[in-house]
């Protein structure tokens, strides 16, 4: 086994089918990129060719293109409207159901239970998204049962990163390009094939599973070439030195009043963050007000009615839900999860339909001294 | 199958009785159906329950009764002021509730034996005190000077106000201020941190203070607080944000580095200071 | 709980009546809502017609007339809740195009004999003219917030429906969004949810029929879509549909308005050539 996970495998795009095909027979649903309404999401798939093959994304503040590739790679692209939080902490859950009985309510919490997922195509910085969300959803005091099923039969596949977007800055957040941990099976794509590295037990016995060779010194040598243009590539930054400290004395900047004017408090940048947990739970009658469901669904603190208490909302103003927003990701999440809540994947900012640039937001209200 | 606690699951428990306080303000005594579950139901004063009313939703309510109690016997003061708690009013004795909980911190009780304790409430913040008040009338030996300063809007608006004389009795020094007086009102007029100012002595080396009502009420007491020489480490404030799951996950309650249902709702100032002061926040 | 089946009472004023469809539509949860409510006056479905007072009376439509004015001035007084449903009731309805143009010329161009036409020179929401306790949006309304409404009443509860805008919903049934990966003007950053993100999983834009969310930045939602070439004057049409009245649109549909040159008082004839 410790032989195993140093070596590097290599294998081809048949090697990779025959690996989808193991994962099905293991009982797994492989998930991964493919293309739909006009962009890279994540869907079920079964046959490589279901892949993004050919494709490529251009990712800029509010503005998402899909362009064909002048090659035939799988994976040239980095990441889209999806994140994998859809399927271990899906927009929607029932999470407790009533029914009216003669003299009053029972109450019962659904059954657990879940499809065993495979996810095809991490990224580092989506690794990185997945680790903090553990933190919210399993490491605490209070686990989220439909997460920590989902979470642990979970099989995932990363990919490197050969090429970066105008929107990423994972190595600003220390969470990529390269992935480095919490992968069963790691690939990179490279000329001839699919470089492999081993991450754990299960992914080693799935690498057991299909046809591989060695890696070859100067396929080895084109890996680490190519994700270290990605690294190259990546040219937005975000200074992290001492960011805590640095927000939370900008509580009160006026720059959070310019924010606000462009800002439409839409809360696209919460939903397309792979970190982002906040949820609610709505009443819904079934048919009759004789049995009750309670739904968990994606929520936003960029709703007016997210903070509100008996005398109104908190944050009814939109400076002061985006103060919220970006000093809660950057700054206080540090203080209740022991990392930062942004890894960098650029997607709030592609997805922002105004095209507001968190790290542009923070480098003016970081830049001189504290008002 | 998952056999891991769905967090989310509330308990039914069934109203035993309904005894009206002040103008739309209510207690309710609950039952837990599950007679295993009420045996074993214990919380801590401070700690708050979600209640739940099927088809309406959830309000987090903190327990008014004696920590003495159990499952069998969960006592809540509610004020009707939302969705919820307009549904909790319409219900009777007999009928039905969801209860999940306790949830939350709670007040350090245990770490001020021998130490002089200041309790400071605000209209209805005198409910989640009123298990302090239990625990410091139960054992009085463990404790040194006890006070409660009580600020209501008007005397009228006074919660517990039956019980008060036998607070008193046990030998908690009880000063109630009112905002607006009537013309049978011989008390202290003004808002209730003014109390704190005129205090007659205080130890700040042995006094702890507990303060919980509207923030601004809040705010201003543990700086009367400090004022009178207490360490922020000695002050103690029951927050108030909304609050869905009611264990940390949902976001609802962020405020700063908390999560008010979890860290909280009982901080210590010394942890809530930097926030109390930013608005919107 | 005393458990009399509550009166309810469905009425119009001017608009198509679809929403009041859309309550006909629902008809598995009809025969069920029939058991635990009395309706008593629903001239779209029944022609008996029960006098008030009602419990729940649904308004459909907005005031045009002076005589519908009236009416429904006499109708708040029968009823103990009154929920609007729909644009025309909450906002005035595609109909209130004619608040910012020559009424006069509206009815000379509609009408063979317009001196026989009555009509108040505006067509405005109900809530311009009596208090309303609960207000459903859309264009028409959805089925499943009328149901919500309606249970939540029957059983004592305050109605309660999401703020939250057409974005959100959206993403949570993952669609991609249209303004970023194809620069199409969508108006859903800036319209209320509760149509379930309908129009954007069929690959076109919002076209906001459920009106302004909770306080819209919309001067900030077409700068940033016309930073992508979008025609201002495409985007006034945008904003002035069913909703076109609902202050927050019609502020900013009002400025696109005069940025494309062309005054307001042109507005209904641009429409109409448009579409």
């Amino acid at each position: 086994m410790a032989d195993d996970t140093e070596k590097l495998w290599w294998i081809d795009r048949e090697g990779l089918q025959k690996l989808i095909d193991y994962l099905a027979k293991q009982g797994h649903d492989i998930v991964g990129p493919r293309i739909d309404q006009g962009a890279i999401v994540y869907d079920s798939i079964r046959r490589v060719d279901e892949l993004p093959r050919g494709w490529t994304d251009d990712s800029q503040p509010g503005v998402y293109r899909l362009q064909p590739r002048s090659d035939q790679e799988h994976f040239g692209f980095n990441v889209g409207p999806h994140s994998w939080k859809k399927y271990l902490f899906p927009p929607l859950t029932e999470v407790m159901r009533s029914r009216r009985t003669s003299d009053g309510w029972t109450m019962q919490a659904p059954d657990v239970e879940s499809p065993r997922y495979a996810f095809l195509g991490v990224r580092a910085c989506e690794l990185a998204a997945i680790a903090v969300q553990d933190q919210v959803f399993v490491n605490g005091q209070t686990q989220d049962p439909l997460y920590q099923l989902r979470r642990s039969q979970l099989f995932i596949i990363a990919v490197n990163c050969t090429q970066a977007a105008a929107t990423c800055f994972c190595t600003s957040m220390g969470t990529g390009p390269e992935c480095e941990k919490g992968f069963d099976l790691a690939l990179t794509e490279i000329e001839n094939g699919f470089l492999l590295a081993i991450g754990s037990e299960a992914g080693r016995k799935a690498a057991d599973a299909i046809p591989k060779r060695i890696a070859l010194s100067d396929e080895s040598q084109s890996g680490q070439q190519r994700r270290h243009r990605a690294r190259e590539q990546i040219t937005r930054k975000l200074d992290t030195d001492g960011i805590r400290d640095r927000l939370l004395a900008r509580l009160d900047h006026p720059h959070w009043d310019d924010v606000a004017s462009r800002c439409l408090s839409c809360a696209n940048c919460t939903l397309v963050c792979p970190t982002c947990f906040c949820h609610s739970v709505d009443e819904v009658h079934h048919l009759t007000d004789d049995e009750i469901v309670r739904n968990r669904r994606w929520d936003s603190c960029f709703n007016v009615d997210f903070s509100h208490v008996a005398g109104g909302s908190v944050r009814d103003t939109t400076r002061a839900r985006y103060r919220q927003w970006l000093t809660h990701k950057l700054a206080t999440w540090i203080d209740q999860f022991g990392t930062s809540g942004c890894v960098g994947c650029g997607r709030c900012i592609a997805w922002c339909p105004v095209g507001i640039d968190l790290t542009q937001e923070v480098a003016t209200l970081c830049g001189g001294n504290a008002p | 199958m998952n056999t891991a606690a769905n967090p989310w699951l509330s308990h039914t428990a069934v109203i035993e009785e309904i005894r009206p306080e002040i103008e739309s303000v209510a207690t309710l005594i609950l039952r837990l159906e599950d007679s295993n579950l009420a045996g074993s139901y214990r919380f801590s004063p401070g700690q708050f329950n979600m209640l739940y009313v099927p088809g309406c939703g959830e309000v987090a309510i903190s327990m008014s009764g004696p920590a003495t109690d159990n499952g069998h016997r969960i006592t809540h003061t509610i004020r009707t002021v939302g969705r919820v708690t307009q549904a909790i009013e319409q219900l009777g004795v007999g009928e039905m509730i969801g209860v999940r909980g306790p949830m939350g911190t709670p007040w350090p009780i245990e770490s001020l034996h021998d130490r002089d304790v200041v309790l400071v409430s605000g209209g209805l913040g005198m409910a989640p005190l009123r298990p302090v008040i239990y625990a410091l009338m139960e054992e009085p030996k463990r404790f040194g000077r006890r006070t409660l300063l009580y600020g209501a809007r008007s005397p009228d608006l006074i919660l517990y106000a039956d019980e008060i004389d036998s607070w008193r009795e046990s030998g908690i020094d009880v000063h109630i201020t009112v905002d607006r007086a009537t013309d049978d009102w011989h008390g202290h007029v003004g808002t209730v941190h003014l109390l704190i100012d005129r205090l007659a002595s205080i130890d700040p080396s042995r006094t702890a203070m507990f303060a919980c009502g509207p923030e601004i009420m809040m705010h201003f007491s543990a700086k009367s607080g400090l004022a009178r020489g207490l360490a922020r480490e000695s002050i103690w404030l029951s927050m108030e944000r909304n609050m869905q799951c009611a264990f940390g996950m949902c976001g609802h309650c962020q405020w700063g580095s908390h999560f008010v249902c979890r860290t909280g709702p009982v901080l210590r100032y010394d942890t809530a200071e930097p926030f109390l002061t930013v608005r919107d926040l | 709980m005393t458990k009399r089946k509550p009166k309810v009472a469905v009425v119009k004023f001017a608009s198509c009546d679809g929403c009041q469809l859309t309550l006909l539509d629902a008809e598995d949860e009809l025969l069920l809502l029939a058991e635990s409510l009395h309706i008593a006056h629903f001239a779209e479905a029944s022609s008996r017609l029960e006098p008030g007072p009602y419990d729940v009376t649904l308004v459909e439509g907005s005031i045009t007339t002076h005589e519908d004015r009236e009416r429904l001035l006499r109708l708040r007084g029968e009823s103990r809740y009154l929920v609007t449903i729909g644009a025309c009731a909450t906002a005035g309805g595609v109909q209130a195009l004619r608040n910012f143009a020559d009424h006069d010329d509206f009815l000379r161009a509609v009408y063979a004999h317009p001196e026989y036409i009555h009509s108040l020179a505006t067509s405005t929401p109900i809530a311009d003219h009596v208090k309303v306790d609960f207000e459903l949006r859309g264009c028409p309304i959805d089925k499943h917030q009328l149901i919500e409404v309606i249970l939540s009443l029957i059983a004592g509860h305050r109605p309660r429906t999401s703020s939250e805008c057409v974005c959100q919903p959206c993403k949570r049934r993952g669609t991609v969004c249209v303004v970023v990966a194809q620069g199409k003007a969508c108006l859903g950053p800036v319209t209320q949810a509760g149509c379930g993100s309908i129009c954007p999983a069929y690959d076109r834009g919002c076209y906001g029929c459920f009106g302004p969310s909770r306080d819209p930045n919309v001067r900030a939602w077409s700068d940033g879509i016309l930073d992508g070439k979008s025609d201002p004057g495409h985007l006034a049409n945008l904003l002035s549909n069913f909703n076109v009245a609902a202050p927050a649109f019609a502020q900013e549909s009002q400025r696109l308005w005069q940025i494309t040159g062309r005054i307001p008082e042109q507005l209904p004839g641009k429409v109409t050539d448009g579409r």
